[in-house]
């Protein structure tokens, strides 16, 4: 595996305008920061996991690094050219290499196409001349790919279960035999026992096709198990970054730790005797975030600086990356 | 006598495309001031359990078997029966907030409407009781809060609402239908914190509902485990995790990904979850059991005794075999 970067996110914004109730159509829209300053790099093979609890940007995230949400401002470098600025046609063209997979097995296929068709349609889109036949020896090839049976390929959606839904939108992703995948919590509607299948699948098609993933999910574990690397996103804004296992062993910033603390682990013995690490209150809103820190209303180790000044992401020993005033 | 004993209950549906079989001769014990745990993936009959002991049943379901609670038999009453027992003996909680609480009223009137009925206060001693309670599941400032409808309140605070309004009658057995599922992990925490001082403090009985074995581990006295509407494996919360003995509950508990561990890759239970519609014949688990024997197909396995104290599984497979 070379570890070449493919891809450079810079500084991105995400803002979105929001009417509340008393606007009149003249009156100043409100802000909503979504994704508030992210910037990562993705090496070749590798898969980056986002973790954080419900609105805190993961979705937008994704969907902004391919153009799917207007961005404010930032850059994202895929092998070095900006995909923000591309034309329509170019963006195409890089389109192909970057696929996704949504969280909602059944609703993101179209229930009135087969699933062959389904799977074929990314490749008819974007190859128009490919033959019935290479399509369907191509369609074929990727559900032996993420096992599904051949015969099926007549078959319409809702005639499959869960777990074999998100199997046929990961053939779908694959057909187009992308360089990255964006996964946007690809097994939170699924079963213990389906899940485990679908996250073994994902990890053997990256060994064999060399893709490189970008893992979103709310659950720790999942994440930790497929990622190398984390990235915790707060209120819009990244609180930290390390390897995935750094980050379990020696979280650093507060809202990581008590993140992890929370997440109950299948075993009596170690959930009864664990020490808790409670977050108080609820989410502030996104519309009039907290100044400085965004986690300070929030925080066990709240200062006075931390309202006042927004503190840089650091780096500090391998590549472990922390917003906190008072870590490291 | 047991505080709460189900025995050989069956619920069934009548649909169109024929019978579905939901549950299928379910029996279990639950001790006075415990909580018991009922884990199974989606349509393993862990809802229509409790549904039928609370006859929530849809009008095309029915059940058939024995619940007595304190040793009075509960299970089809007719509804003016019930309605005693609700609440004030049993009173549940329910997965989605938002459309398990009325968006048309606010939340004193909702929690008000509780006392008012069963316990004939007057409105305003009812919504004073209704703030105390509030204020006990840990909700800030109650007295300004209780004027709000529910969407105004954050998932989190909704299902702090629900608890408190669960409470209001002082219920012996509180049953929690997949209480946190809809929550983020950190006010999971929070929520499944509340309940267990709940429990210590009101000495109630907890049914708890999940399908995640993390929040059945740091919560419960006891866990029954179901798979196609039949229980595969009964035990203490400790036992079960320890040295699970039902080749479901096996594959179950290494298909989680825990955090604390590092392991190259998850294990699978093979194949898909049962189709209900089929009449369930042998052992439902045994289509993806890699212990399957030719009996497993042919005959229901019962729930016996697994050797320690109040250990059961429903295994042909022999436990010494399934190591």
């Amino acid at each position: 595996m070379n570890h070449e970067t493919i891809m450079q996110v810079e500084n991105l914004k995400v803002h979105f305008d929001v009417s509340s109730e008393g606007d009149m159509p003249w009156t100043k829209r409100k802000k909503l920061q979504a994704v508030n300053g992210v910037s990562f790099e993705l090496k070749s093979g590798e898969t980056l996991g986002i973790v954080g609890e419900s609105g805190c940007g993961k979705s937008t995230l994704a969907r902004a690094i391919i153009s799917m949400v207007p961005v404010e401002t930032g850059r994202v470098l895929w092998f070095g050219k900006d995909l923000l600025e591309l034309q329509k046609i170019e963006m195409r063209k890089h389109r192909r290499e970057i696929q996704m997979i949504f969280q909602d097995p059944l609703a993101s296929l179209n229930p009135r196409m087969t699933i062959g068709e389904i799977i074929a349609e990314p490749l008819k889109t974007h190859y128009p001349k490919t033959s019935k036949a290479d399509i369907k020896a191509r369609v074929e090839d990727v559900m032996n790919k993420v096992g599904l049976l051949e015969n099926l390929i007549n078959r319409y959606p809702h005639e499959f279960s869960g777990g074999q839904c998100q199997r046929i939108g990961i053939a779908r992703a694959l057909i187009l035999k992308p360089k990255l995948i964006i996964c946007d919590e690809p097994v939170s509607a699924l079963d213990v026992s389906i899940q485990a299948q679908v996250i073994n699948l994902l990890m053997e098609l990256q060994n064999e096709m060399g893709l490189t993933l970008i893992f979103i999910a709310h659950d720790l574990s999942i994440v930790k198990h497929i990622s190398n690397k984390i990235m915790v996103l707060y209120l819009g804004n990244m609180v930290e970054m390390a390897n995935s296992v750094d980050i379990y062993i020696d979280p650093l910033h507060p809202y990581t730790q008590a993140l992890i603390s929370a997440v109950p682990i299948p075993d009596p013995k170690i959930e009864k005797n664990k020490e808790l690490i409670l977050i108080k209150g609820d989410l502030p809103s996104p519309i009039n975030p907290p100044s400085g820190c965004v986690f300070r209303t929030r925080c066990q180790k709240v200062q006075d600086i931390c309202a006042k000044e927004k503190p840089a992401m650091n780096t500090l020993k391998d590549d472990h990356m922390v917003a906190c005033h008072f870590s490291g | 006598m047991s505080f709460l004993e189900v025995n050989n209950l069956s619920v069934e549906f009548n649909t169109a495309d024929g019978i579905v079989r939901a549950v299928n001769n379910v029996s279990f014990t639950l001790d006075k001031g415990k909580i018991l745990a009922i884990v199974g993936e989606s349509g393993s009959g862990k809802s229509q359990t409790v549904f039928a002991m609370m006859g929530l049943l849809d009008q095309n379901g029915y059940a058939t078997g024995s619940v007595r609670f304190e040793g009075e038999e509960i299970l089809n009453l007719s509804i003016s029966e019930l309605n005693l027992i609700r609440s004030e003996k049993i009173a549940m909680i329910f997965q989605d907030t938002m459309t398990s609480l009325n968006p048309y009223m606010k939340v004193s009137e909702q929690m008000a409407e509780v006392l008012i009925h069963h316990k004939g206060l007057s409105k305003t001693e009812a919504i004073k009781q209704s703030i105390t309670m509030l204020d006990a599941v840990q909700i800030p400032e109650p007295r300004n809060l209780i004027r709000m409808y529910p969407h105004e309140f954050s998932g989190g605070m909704r299902q702090r609402v629900m608890i408190a309004m669960s409470l209001l009658c002082n219920p012996k057995l509180l049953i929690a239908d997949e209480p946190t599922t809809a929550l983020d992990v950190t006010v999971q925490a929070q929520i499944m914190h509340l309940l267990s001082d709940i429990q210590k403090e009101f000495g109630t009985s907890i049914i708890l509902i999940t399908h995640d074995l993390g929040v059945v581990a740091g919560n419960s006295d006891k866990t029954l485990v179901m798979y196609g509407g039949q229980v595969m494996e009964v035990a203490k919360t400790e036992l079960i995790y320890a040295k699970p003995t039902h080749p479901y509950t096996q594959g179950l508990i290494s298909a989680v990904p825990r955090l604390d561990d590092n392991a190259e890759k998850l294990k699978t239970i093979q194949g898909n979850p049962p189709d209900a519609m089929l009449d369930p014949v042998g052992c439902p688990f045994s289509p993806r059991c890699k212990f399957s024997k030719d009996i497993c197909s042919t005959q229901t396995p019962e729930l016996l005794g697994a050797g320690e104290n109040d250990h059961f599984r429903a295994c042909h497979v022999a436990f010494e075999e399934l190591l």
